[in-house]
This record gives structure tokens, sequence and C-alpha cells, in this order.
């Protein structure tokens, strides 16, 4: 029973990364400039690592599964990723934003594990993943201002993506049953504690790039439980396609 | 829509103290903050380096190729210019 909401819990933490990574990778090669195409890549090589920890901690939590078969051969309502990081690449207004809203809980999230979590495992994962999610949120943070208070082309899409992206944002601070558990067993963090902090980063922000704060009321929620946006379905059809055509293969 | 190009920068890189800021390679960035952050992704997530040096390449004073005869090309029968005649202990690295 612990050994199954343990893994749980490290589905939410690796899906979280896997999701975001993936939808970064997809900027290889199309990045809007070399420097920042690498940059993107980067980070998704980060978020990936991040995904092997977990899974390989996740697949011990189970007999008979591989860290691959966590992450290539769920089904879509097996995915426990929020949301938010599920969202197309629609333009990079949108890839920063999704980023930077990511960008800021996760930090909390890594930073609370890395000094509390009662599983030493975890713990140890988040510590090494403290220094990559301060790099990332630094860099999705200065490119909010840049396009917030750049040109009025710039101004005008990060608008855009703020407005889009924000209903997604709410998520993070409503604890799955995997959540929960962690939170009662000292592993995880009580996340509704980290919603206060979270808003006052993120307006400030917002603020100082000139961007106004969405007013909009009502919030999506469900990827935690496997309900997902219909973005998700094309996604896992790039990530899963070689792992589902060639059972087993490896590189 | 005109596409604007950033300005080009030279990017130094020291692999590790001790030694000296080595020319690593050039790319565009806005300004000085963005060609740092550039750099460190194109040139240092391998453990490349401690510390990064960028300079906007539109301030380096480049030597002319077309004087390469009279800056490069020193008479070579003045060997009391080259010190090859001293011993260098172990000890002493990267001369």
């Amino acid at each position: 029973m612990e050994h199954q909401s343990l893994y749980q819990y490290l589905l939410t933490l690796g899906d979280n990364a896997l999701i975001l990574g993936q939808r970064l990778g997809e900027l290889c090669g199309h990045g809007p400039s070399l420097e920042t195409d690498i940059a993107c890549t980067n980070i998704a090589l980060d978020l990936l690592g991040q995904t092997r920890s977990c899974f390989q901690y996740a697949s011990k939590q189970l007999d008979g599964k591989s860290e691959d078969d966590v992450a290539f051969l769920r089904k879509e309502n097996e995915y426990t990723n929020v949301l938010l990081v599920e969202q197309p690449n629609n333009d990079f207004a949108f890839v920063i934003t999704r980023q930077y809203f990511f960008d800021v809980y996760h930090l909390m999230l890594m930073e609370w594990l890395s000094a509390n979590s009662a599983d030493e495992t975890v713990k140890a994962i988040a510590n090494k993943a403290v220094k990559e999610a301060r790099y990332h949120r630094r860099f999705s943070s200065d490119w909010m201002l840049r396009l917030g208070d750049g040109t009025q082309e710039s101004h005008q899409r990060v608008l855009a993506a703020v407005e889009a992206l924000w209903p997604y944002t709410q998520e993070f601070f409503v604890p799955s049953e995997a959540e929960a558990w962690a939170a009662s067993a000292g592993i995880g963090p009580d996340l509704a504690s980290f919603k206060a902090a979270y808003y006052n980063d993120v307006e400030a922000l917002l603020e100082q790039a000139t961007v106004p704060i969405p007013e909009n009321p009502y919030f999506q929620k469900g990827g935690k439980q496997g309900r997902h946006t219909e973005h998700m379905g094309y996604l896992l059809a790039d990530l899963q396609y070689m792992q589902r055509t060639y059972p087993n293969m490896t590189w | 829509m005109e596409k604007k190009n950033w300005p080009l920068w030279e990017v130094f890189v020291r692999s590790k103290n001790g030694l000296e800021h080595r020319h690593f390679g050039s790319l565009h960035a806005a300004d000085a903050t963005m060609a740092l952050e550039n750099a460190r992704d194109v040139y240092t997530r391998r453990n490349e380096g401690v510390s990064i040096w960028v300079v906007e390449s539109k301030h380096i004073t480049a030597s002319n190729p077309e004087n390469h005869g009279e800056l490069f090309e020193p008479a070579q029968d003045k060997v009391y210019r080259h010190p090859t005649f001293y011993d260098l202990p172990d000890e002493v690295k990267h001369m």
C-alpha cells in the first residue's frame, strides 16, 4: 500500500518534468534563434534527467516494471502532470510564459523537498534538481521581462500567453490523493501553503514586465487525475511511438 | 516582417582556476546579460568552465591580415630573442 502511494507520488513529480521536457524538446532545431534553441533544449535535458531519477525510483516500488515502462507505456489517463505543462508551443511567448509559471512552482517544490522530505531518495533527487530549477527560473524570468517590457509585438504576444495560461496555474496547489498522502507522510509539502508566495512572486514579476494580472476567476484542473486537454494525446503519440512500435527497443 | 539580428558577442571561458580565459567562440545576444546566459548555455553546459567573459565583437580591434609580414614574420636568425636555453622545472605548468 505504501509502495503504491509512493509510486503515485513519484509519478506526479516525474510526469510534470517529462511532459514539459517533451514540449521543450519539440523546439530542438526550431527555436527562434540558435541560442534560445540551445537554452530550451538544455532545460529539456535537465527535466528529462529529473524524470529519470523519479521513474527509476518509482519503478522500484512496483515489481517487474522498468523506468521505460513507466515513461512510455502508460495510457493518457494514467499520466498525472498538471494541464499547464502539456499546453502547446504556440509561439516563443507561450513557451516562456508556460516555463515561468512552472519554474516558480517547481523551484519552491524542489527547495522544500531538498530541505524537508522524509524520504531520503526524494530528498537527494530534489537536491540535485534544485540548482537546475534555480537556473530555469532565472532564464524564464529574464525573458518574461524582456518580452513584456520589450517591443509592442512582444508585449502583445506575452499578454496573450499570460491570459491563455493563467487559468492553469491554480492546479499546482490543489493536492491529488498521492500528494495529500505524501504531505501526511512528511515526504512532500502541504501544497496549499505555497499558494500565497507563488502568486506574490508571479504578480510582482508581471507588474515589472508591465503585463496586467488576468482577472479570470475560472481555473482549470484535472491533469493530476488523468483528465487532460486535447493536446495531450498528440504529445503522447510522439513520445510513445518508438517504444510502442519497437517494444523494448534500446539505443 | 523585417528580421533584426542581435549584435555579435565574443565569448571567453576560464576552464579552471589558475588558467587564463580563452576564446571559445561567438554568439548573438541583445545585451551583456543575455550574452552571459547564452554563453553559459552554448559553451559551458558540460563542465567546461568556472568563469565567463563576454565582449561585444565590435569593441575588438583586430590586426589587418595585409600587414602580416611586418607584424608577424621577424627574422629567424636572432636566437637570443627566443628563450630556449633555460631548463624549466616540471612544477611549472602551462608555459
